[in-house]
């Protein structure tokens, strides 16, 4: 029972640094994303797009640790 | 001005209208569960078991309340093909094991898992273990849905574009138009190029097959609400075959660039490995990603409905309410972004393994 | 974990259906839907073509007319000037003839009139000197009727003649 509990918690704690790390990745990209918008209005949709598949990548890592943790 | 705040008000005083109704409409229900909880105090609610049935798959199709749609089974153990129907073995009251005796073994429901058994019940550890479940589960057969609206769908739609050539879209067709150009113009050409014609009908496939999907998974009446594109195995599927036509559409330069890049000789031995593991691991990625991504939206979703049961108050429900709303608006827009991300990565990948290189 | 182990029958059924569905679809809903698409884009594309081509047509038309004229006002403006030329000339031609012609006739004028003149003259002269003989005759018939007179004249006369 002890055992479980300290299990759940370590794979909560995990979880919740690999959530940390992939919101300051996604916020860096969104942040200059926006601001490379705001440079060149003109390629507004080239960098959204660009900017959504590194988000997802970014993601795609958070997410393995996410399931990782609930290993 | 003046006319703007008396709108306002008249806005905000609708909206409490609506709201009480809400409330009194919400009642019986609450007070329902209440009931049911209290008859059932022995047994504490558990949220994580719930929240882990309703995101699996089951064998049988629940429709309201204790109704639901039986399915076929369908076994292939080691000594042939067994079908019957999900009826058959499916528990009707808690705590009860049901026990179907079939032409080969004995078989009883346990966790939605078909284990065969012995006549006491007694599990068959080396049959269970040559049990091969090729049942129609719920998965299965809302995925069937699915795929028949998809054909129903891009039918009327192809036969209006036989009806109406050379015209501008006209009805639904207009609707599905932009979704499919912004495939072909945002997805496919800036990542696959002029060779993208080959590979439409796989990313449209691909795009509308998971859009659909994800979008009947958040309805929460009975066609709807199940986890199909949230199930490993079916994400496992799509990426396999991302994998196989990314692959299979190689050219010279994409297997140049992982069997021998341009770079030192003593590099070869970290770098071949790393790129073979590339292989592999990006659709990998895309099998976790979708998966994840859709399974999550599922617990959020599914944990603030239990918060309800959790706190065992009526009170909790409006907070519980709001923010499963303001969920289903995300999960809205999650699941056109998952399926937009994995066409485009798809669309990535085999942009990768077809690009011409000049060097 | 149950949730991450994929099950053999969904994987099963999953690539089925999947496979079957891209199979329908790709032959009987995206094969026509793109075609309509790419031919009706095509279309429209060579309209604009078309469009931009009879625009191009049309400006080239335009300068053509425009050149025209301009070289047609240029040369109606040439004869306007050598019509105006040629007027010019015909008016002092025609100004310079009518001068002579009338100078030639004055001059002719002026000998009729000087002929006539002379003429009148020598008539006016002979009628005078008939005219005065007639009047002497008259005069001289009064002044002589008398005898008296006669002798009186012939006096005065021999006085008169000196010898």
């Amino acid at each position: 029972m002890t055992q479980d509990v300290v299990h759940g918690s370590i794979a909560a704690i995990g979880a919740g640094l690999a959530v940390i790390g992939a919101g300051i990745g996604i916020g860096q990209i969104g942040g200059k994303a926006v601001e490379g918008i705001a440079r060149q209005p003109e390629a507004a949709s080239k960098i959204q797009t660009n900017m959504i598949i590194a988000a997802a990548l970014v993601e795609g890592v958070a997410l393995f640790a996410v399931v990782v943790a609930l290993l | 001005m003046n006319n703007k705040s008396i709108l306002n008000s008249k806005k905000i005083k609708n909206f409490l209208k609506y709201a009480v109704l809400l409330m009194v409409c919400a009642f019986p229900a609450l007070s329902f569960a209440q009931e049911k909880d209290t008859t059932a105090e022995v047994k504490k609610f558990s949220p994580k078991e719930v929240i882990l049935e309703h995101i699996a798959d089951s064998h049988s199709w629940h429709m309201i309340g204790k109704f639901s749609l039986p399915l076929p089974v369908i076994l292939y153990t080691d000594k042939g093909l067994e079908v019957f129907s999900s009826a058959k073995i499916e528990r009707h009251e808690e705590g009860e094991t049901v026990i179907y005796k079939g032409k080969y073994y004995n078989y009883k429901l346990d966790h939605n898992k078909i284990l065969a058994v012995d006549d006491a019940g007694q599990v068959n550890e080396q049959a269970t273990h040559k049990l091969w479940d090729f049942s129609i589960t719920r998965n299965v057969a809302s995925m069937w849905m699915a795929m028949i609206i998809l054909l129903l769908v891009f039918f009327s739609v192809s036969s209006s574009y036989k009806n109406r050539v050379g015209k501008a879209p006209k009805g639904f067709q207009s609707l599905i138009e932009p979704v499919i150009l912004f495939v072909r113009d945002d997805v496919a050409i800036p990542n696959i190029g002029a060779k993208h014609v080959k590979y439409m009908p796989l990313l449209l496939t691909m795009f509308f097959f998971i859009l659909i999907n994800n979008l009947l998974g958040l309805v929460p009446l009975f066609p709807g609400g199940y986890n199909l594109t949230g199930n490993i195995a079916v994400t496992l599927v799509l990426s396999v075959i991302t994998l196989i036509v990314v692959n299979a559409s190689g050219n010279k330069y994409y297997w140049k660039h992982i069997f021998a890049p341009d770079i030192p000789l003593w590099l070869y031995i970290i770098m071949v490995p790393v790129e073979m593991i590339g292989i592999i691991s990006r659709p990998f990625a895309l099998m976790i990603r979708l998966f994840a991504n859709i399974t999550a939206g599922h617990i959020i979703v599914l944990s603030l409905i239990s918060l309800i049961f959790i706190f065992n108050t009526l009170w909790i429900s409006p907070v519980s309410v709001v923010f499963v709303v303001f969920m289903d608006v995300i999960e809205l827009l999650v699941a056109f972004l998952q399926a937009f991300i994995f066409t485009m990565l798809s669309a990535l990948f085999i942009g990768m393994a077809v690009e011409e290189h000049h060097h | 974990m149950e949730l991450v182990k994929p099950e053999i029958g969904l994987v099963f059924w999953t690539t089925i259906s999947f496979l079957i569905l891209l199979f329908i679809l790709g032959k009987f809903a995206w094969k026509p839907i793109l075609g309509a698409i790419t031919d009706r884009e095509r279309f429209i594309e060579d309209a604009l073509l078309k469009a931009e081509a009879a625009k191009e047509e049309m400006s080239r038309l335009t300068t053509e007319n425009d050149a025209l004229l301009k070289q047609a006002r240029a040369e109606r403006d040439v004869i306007l000037h050598e019509a105006k030329k040629v007027k010019d000339q015909i008016i002092s031609d025609a100004k310079e003839a009518a001068h002579t012609e009338g100078a030639r006739m004055i001059e002719m004028a002026r000998v009729e009139i000087n002929n006539q003149k002379a003429i009148a003259m020598a008539d006016v002269k002979n009628q005078v000197a008939s005219l005065s003989l007639e009047i002497a005759e008259k005069v001289l018939k009064l002044q002589l009727a008398d005898q008296e007179k006669q002798d009186e004249l012939v006096s005065q006369l021999l006085k008169e003649v000196k010898l």
